[in-house]
């Protein structure tokens, strides 16, 4: 019974794509089929309940399970998407289908490579670089200070909340047009989470393990790397994974206020002044594609760094 | 001797004497900044200047790279007390435009987020199907979003306040989910097995158990949640060519080369962004204090 109704659901779902990529544009108008997309959508929540049973389960099947029902929900979005914008005809300059989007992509690479240089490669890594650069030594430097870390704190939590992208005008106005002017707000938007993580980090050493370094009588170098920054670590990690999502978003706000004529910020606002939607929409996939790369690489890099501590032990 | 230890102990000091601090470093990063461009002017067109006049100058011009302190005051002051609240010119007209966008969508985005957080701790399905994509969702960059969201919104005849609300509840429901979901899964142990023994259903359970374990985490999320969602509203109204708000205020400050326009609504923005999360807190001392924690 199990079997029949996931083949069933698999049949639905492929006769739904199937309308959704080749039927003329326009189906729903006129036709019967907007209940099918609704039957599509109890199939893949069928389905999805289906894999999440097998993938909580001792099966061998439970590992790729585990990856498919996220992927399911996100190619059912895909769908139902791709299946309303054509099924009604959406016009372009509201929203582009998802195929559109990907066909826009491959046709216009080397132009999206060179925005995501300019606003990537150079503003945001330069600019995290030094931003978290800078957090971690002030951290390190005010550690031991109680005076210095009672007045910074507060700051840096009012500092939070402060909405730090309103100084992308002044910094476009100090450093100029080009990617520097991106790079010192994404410096200044990275140096506040970095400096409070890492102070609580590095406070949050057991007393218990310095007076162990203590009675090793080991050096400050000692104390520091083999002490200190083990601990700090998860800590210091937390704060680059919020950091590579913020110095993205803070060079693309960046370049809303002025740039030379290249940058994913430029190529949204004017993109979208000309209503090149396909384009934008190209662009944002670059963007996500791009902040959630560089989120797994850092959680990667986490698992192997901190892999003693007890939030990666057990997700395995 | 004693008295200045005592002092040197409390925080308000400490905060004080760095605040001090980044005022007096202001001041003399404005004189070489402001000073040197005025040199620079002058020297182009041959005049001859002296350091009292550069002096004057730097804490002065209209213009400056680095306006000074007392500048924006002025310029808040200005602008807040000697134009109606209904003119243009004013800053708390356009701090009211986006203070509106900013709670209409800090309430969208909370009650989305709570609903989607009591979704995923009861629904195994809806927790291994749609968390990744609640994380994935925050590293598309919002700003990408936000003239999209206006542009398609405003073409269905939906514009003002609801496009620049829907970016803020967008920023804003991740950090509510996040905090929702953890809150909910940290009832005790103890409690949870005694309800289990009373026999209790998944909605006595949830009104009686989950709903209070989870508040303590909900408020520290909201806090977070109305800071996002105030720079959501201040970035919503970049792009879009918005006619008031503080974000148009950043822009056309920026436009126009007025950079103590731009400090004024910087000011602003962060008063707001302070006061925002100190009556989150407030409701949250208020409500947990009732129950006896805080």
């Amino acid at each position: 019974m199990k079997t029949l109704l996931t083949l069933l659901a698999i049949t639905l779902l492929l006769l739904q794509s199937g309308i959704a990529l080749f039927l003329p544009k326009g189906f729903y108008q006129g036709t019967f089929l907007l209940p099918l997309l609704l039957l599509s959508l109890f199939a893949a929540g069928y389905l999805m309940s289906r894999m999440t049973q097998i993938a909580d389960s001792a099966s061998q099947w439970a590992k790729p399970c585990k990856l498919a029902v996220p992927a399911l929900f996100g190619l059912m979005i895909l769908l139902v998407w791709e299946a309303i914008v054509r099924g009604f005809d959406v016009p372009l300059v509201l929203m582009p289908a998802p195929t559109q989007v990907f066909v826009t992509l491959g046709n216009n690479l080397p132009l999206l490579w060179a925005d995501f240089q300019q606003t990537y490669l150079k503003a945001v890594v330069a600019g995290y670089v030094m931003g978290c650069g800078l957090g971690f030594i002030t951290a390190k430097l005010v550690v031991r200070n109680a005076f210095l870390q009672k007045g910074l704190l507060p700051l840096g939590n009012f500092m939070a909340s402060i909405p730090i992208i309103g100084i992308a005008p002044i910094m476009v106005m100090w450093f100029g047009f080009d990617w520097q002017s991106k790079a010192a707000v994404v410096v200044i938007m990275t140096f506040f989470p970095m400096l409070i993580n890492t102070l609580a980090g590095l406070r949050s050493v057991d007393p218990l393990h310095a007076d162990l370094m203590h009675t090793y009588a080991a050096g400050k170098g000692q104390i520091f790397f083999k002490n200190q920054l083990p601990q700090a670590m998860p800590f210091i990690f937390n704060a680059l994974k919020l950091n590579s999502t913020l110095a993205l978003i803070g060079a693309i706000v960046a370049e809303f206020f002025g740039t030379p004529i290249v940058g994913m910020g430029f190529r949204i606002s004017a993109e979208v002044g000309r209503m090149n939607m396909d384009m934008v929409w190209a662009t944002i996939f670059v963007a996500a594609l791009a902040g959630s790369l560089s989120y797994g690489a850092l959680t990667l890099l986490e698992r192997r760094v901190t892999f003693w501590h007890p939030s990666v032990r057990s997700g395995r | 001797m004693t008295t200045l230890k005592q002092l040197a102990n409390k925080q308000w000091f400490a905060v004080l004497v760095l605040v001090i601090g980044i005022i007096i470093i202001w001041y003399i990063a404005a004189l070489l900044m402001n000073g040197n461009q005025m040199i620079n002017m002058l020297e182009r067109t041959g005049q001859s200047w002296t350091y009292t006049q550069i002096f004057e100058g730097a804490y002065g011009i209209q213009r400056p790279p680095l306006p000074v302190p007392h500048q924006v005051a002025y310029e808040l002051y200005d602008s807040i007390f000697n134009n109606a609240i209904t003119s243009k010119r004013s800053l708390l007209y356009h701090t009211q435009i986006t203070l509106n966008s900013t709670l209409l969508g800090f309430i969208l985005g909370s009650l989305l987020g709570i609903i989607i957080a009591i979704g995923i701790v009861h629904n195994r399905t809806l927790d291994t199907s749609l968390m990744p994509w609640v994380i994935a969702s925050q590293t598309v960059p919002i700003l990408a979003i936000a003239p999209i969201v206006v542009v398609v919104l405003g073409s269905m005849n939906l514009t003002g306040i609801l496009p620049k609300a829907i970016i803020s509840m967008y920023l804003s429901f991740f950090p509510v989910v996040i905090g929702m979901v953890k809150g909910l899964r940290s009832a005790d142990k103890l409690h949870t097995e005694l309800m289990i023994t009373y026999n209790a259903s998944t909605q006595q359970m949830f009104w009686k158990l989950r709903w209070f374990s989870a508040q303590p985490y909900l408020f520290a999320s909201l806090k977070i949640g109305i800071a996002a969602a105030l720079v959501g509203a201040i970035v919503a109204e970049l792009p879009t060519g918005a006619q008031g708000g503080l974000g148009a205020r950043l822009l056309s400050g920026s436009y126009y080369g007025q950079t103590v326009q731009i400090w004024s609504a910087l000011v602003m923005s962060a008063l707001l962004g302070w006061v925002l999360i100190t009556l989150v807190g407030l409701a949250e001392r208020f409500i947990l204090l009732r129950r006896g924690i805080s």
